[in-house]
């Protein structure tokens, strides 16, 4: 499935969720955690359970953010939602013990409501505890698909200045990113606030990206699109990719085991690039 | 009788656009002699001195749109007078011209012919008040039945931002200034009487109507409410639904081919039409595309787009906005036109022809991609064509942009309720869940889905993923009396409107 954006969304707003399939995003969360109010649980809920039932979200990923095991929601969240068949629940503040928790409760209700597809799980590491026990937590539940930094709840944790510029979670970063890669897991970088800075949302995401994460989230619709243009291959990029699997294929023709294109020894790590571009370029539609 | 488009009718059908047969204007009052002291300093008493008749024809332009004193300032003399059964020729009436519906009850007015009504007067001709069936015409066709003389004008009463004693008319000074007076021009030359109405008696240099068209000039203290006259308030909308449609409209007009240098280009007032014009500016900047012109009702955003060169020209037939009446001042390349320059269908080298791409809106759409800005789904008049379908016959590619389902209302229907515009000349619908191409595009329909990622779907599947959201709307049928005709622009009838009771 094609993740470059996911798109939070509040689960109380009947107009959003009615909307969210078309904004472009390639995955949107109804969230019931953070954005809706304590008074607004109930309604939330009942609203996303619904809309997942009743509406049509195309290709649209569709994740539901459920409240955290500190809380007293986290189970009628997943009792409603679970059994309507989202694509994933994302577990806010995730270690490996709430983790754990979390997949054994929603194993009792595939079970008791005898589901035919087990549901995914995204994680959010946001504490200094999380970041610390990623590959625990990563290594806990083979339900886990995605895992997004949170870097607003992190920075809180440590008590420190969140900024632009990101530095003070660049060790965060480098973590998540390298953890999830080692476990074949997505890396989703943490959203940037300013919604109205779109240069300093590019430069986010491409240091995101140079870092190992393929996807990064959002917090207001006109972030997709600058999102995707950073994660999505650069006509240059596919055309080379392509040229290398053409390549490949004439030296595979004449039983050559290696190859150079304009000079440059060409190994297997590259042509596994070169293969994850075109793979892209297609999902992304601009390769046909 | 029914019509090209299935629907029964009075008067001349619409026989399709093959059918529209083309006529020569006679000669104007260029050689007319101009008679001396013109000016007048009351409007109670001038309007005492006109040889008044019942059944006369009196027309008005809408250039102070909501902010308009003249046309209830006239109508209220005139009716002191004791005339009664007057046909009232307005470019457009709005909810400002409330007064005129103690003239309709006292049957002062018994017709009224306009492109454009709202408020009072369009519930009126609604609840069928007027006693006659009204017209309502396209912007191109009003000019084009004024000087055809199918409308013949009696007295033209033309409000005057600026005026000199000997007659000189232009929009573009004085306190009421509204830049352009582009709908009045056909009534100063085919009217057999013109006043001006004026507040502001200044020497006129450059005018848009001339002196030999104007028979006497009424000094008043004022004709208009600056803030009604121009709005100042269209904005760019910032529903990220209504951005999505305008994304997937550039994507689809760049798509065509036709965005490139010498592209033409007219768009609206709406926040998803302004959007797409944002659209279409960044684009030519970024890709260093410069268009020929942009045309119509002329917004501040437009403005914009010619001062950073993304336009050579503008062609303005009314300024929506202060930077417009601004601009069309001080821009040399920012020109005024007639309503008949614009849109009559008989002029070959008419503005609306000339166009690529129009960008309009729609109440509703139907399956055969006629579309309906007159009426609601309820029957009840809120507007009219407009330059809508002069705009669709003229352009490449007519674009409806609109959100699939609005209110809980699909904009896509079985059956439009009244057609403003016929489908044949309507060539894609741009929502926020898909793009509908008419299928007389065929050969474009196949390219873009081969070549683009655009959500093109067919406009029945459109309805399906309306329904889905909406439901099925139940039928309603209304049997009342026939108040209006829908007119296309060669003066034949698309539609019929009909009486509804109960108007809230």
């Amino acid at each position: 499935m094609l993740r470059r954006s996911a798109l939070f969304m509040p689960g109380n707003n009947p107009a959003m969720l009615l909307s969210a399939s078309i904004l472009g995003s390639d995955c949107i969360i109804f969230d019931l955690e953070d954005s809706v109010s304590l008074n607004q649980k109930d309604s939330a809920r009942l609203l996303v359970k619904h809309a997942i039932e009743t509406l049509d979200f195309g290709n649209v990923e569709v994740v539901v953010r459920i409240n955290p095991v500190s809380s007293q929601e986290w189970k009628q969240d997943l009792r409603e939602i679970v059994p309507v068949y989202p694509d994933a629940i994302m577990i806010p503040k995730a270690c490996k013990e709430d983790v754990e928790e979390i997949e054994r409760f929603i194993f009792e209700i595939e079970e008791e409501k005898q589901l035919t597809k087990k549901v995914k799980l995204m994680i959010i590491v946001e504490t200094a505890y999380g970041i610390e026990t990623i590959v625990e937590t990563l290594r806990c539940s083979r339900r886990i698909e995605c895992v997004l930094l949170g870097a607003e709840d992190l920075t809180t944790d440590l008590g420190i200045k969140r900024t632009k510029e990101g530095h003070e979670i660049d060790y965060a970063r480098a973590k998540v990113a390298m953890a999830a890669r080692a476990f074949s897991i997505q890396a989703m970088d943490t959203p940037f606030t300013d919604v109205e800075d779109r240069e300093g949302l590019v430069k986010d995401t491409l240091h995101a990206k140079s870092l190992g994460f393929s996807a990064k989230a959002c917090i207001h619709p006109n972030q997709i699109d600058a999102v995707h243009a950073v994660f999505d291959p650069t006509q240059s990029e596919i055309d080379a990719a392509i040229e290398i699997l053409e390549e490949r294929d004439r030296a595979l023709a004449l039983g050559l085991g290696v190859f150079s294109i304009h000079g440059k020894m060409i190994d297997l790590p590259v042509i596994q690039r070169a293969q994850n571009i075109v793979d892209l370029a297609r999902k992304t539609g601009k390769r046909k | 009788m029914k019509n090209a488009l299935g629907r029964d009718v009075p008067g001349q059908p619409y026989l399709g656009l093959q059918a529209i047969k083309r006529i020569e204007y006679k000669q104007t009052k260029s050689d007319k002699e101009e008679r001396k002291d013109k000016v007048h300093y009351d409007l109670g008493s001038f309007i005492k001195t006109l040889a008044l008749e019942d059944n006369m024809t009196l027309s008005f332009h809408h250039h102070l749109r909501n902010g308009d004193f003249v046309m209830n300032q006239v109508m209220a003399e005139v009716a002191k007078s004791g005339v009664k059964n007057l046909t009232i020729c307005a470019s457009s009436i709005f909810p400002v011209h409330a007064p005129l519906v103690a003239l309709i009850e006292q049957k002062t007015i018994t017709k009224i012919i306009a492109s454009y009504v709202s408020g009072p007067v369009a519930d009126a001709i609604s609840e069928g008040k007027v006693e006659e069936v009204c017209l309502l015409q396209t912007h191109g066709y009003r000019a084009t039945s004024i000087m055809s003389e199918e409308t013949p004008i009696d007295i033209a009463f033309i409000a005057a931002p600026a005026c000199s004693p000997d007659g000189n008319i232009t929009g573009s000074m004085g306190p009421s200034s509204c830049g352009v007076l582009g709908y009045a021009i056909a009534d100063a030359w085919y009217a057999k009487q013109v006043v001006a109405v004026t507040d502001f008696l200044v020497d006129v240099l450059d005018p848009e109507i001339p002196s030999v068209c104007v028979d006497d000039i009424v000094k008043v203290d004022r004709i208009g409410d600056p803030d009604g006259i121009v709005s100042g308030t269209t904005k760019i909308t910032r529903d990220p639904v209504g951005l999505r449609i305008a994304k997937l409209t550039s994507e689809f007009m760049k798509a065509t081919g036709l965005l490139k240098n010498g592209f033409t280009f007219q768009t609206g007032a709406g926040g998803i039409s302004l959007a797409v014009a944002k659209e279409i500016h960044e684009l030519c900047l970024d890709e260093n595309i410069k268009g020929k012109f942009a045309s119509g009702g002329i917004t501040s955003y437009l403005v914009k787009m010619l001062e950073d060169g993304v336009f050579e020209e503008l062609y303005d037939v009314q300024c929506f906005e202060l930077d417009a009446v601004e601009s069309i001042k001080r821009n040399p390349n920012h020109h005024k036109m007639s309503a008949a320059k614009y849109a009559d269908i008989h002029d070959p080298d008419n503005i609306v022809n000339q166009l690529d791409f129009v960008i309009l809106g729609a109440t509703e759409i139907d399956l055969d991609f006629n579309v309906n800005v007159t009426t609601g789904s309820d029957g009840r008049i809120m507007g009219g064509s407009g330059g809508h379908a002069d705009t669709a016959y003229g352009a490449k590619f007519a674009i409806i942009v609109s959100k699939l389902v609005s209110s809980r209302i699909s904009v896509v229907v079985d059956q439009v309720t009244t057609i403003t515009t016929p489908g044949e000349t309507v060539d894609v619908l741009v929502t926020d869940r898909g793009i509908a191409i008419h299928p007389r595009h065929q050969a474009l329909i196949d390219h873009l889905k081969a070549t683009t990622n655009l959500p093109i779907v067919e406009i029945q599947t459109l309805y399906q993923r309306a329904l889905a959201l909406t439901g099925i709307p139940e039928k309603t049928q209304n049997l009342g009396r026939i108040v209006a005709l829908s007119q296309y622009r060669d003066g034949t009838i698309l539609d019929v409107i009909r009486q509804i009771d109960n108007i809230d």
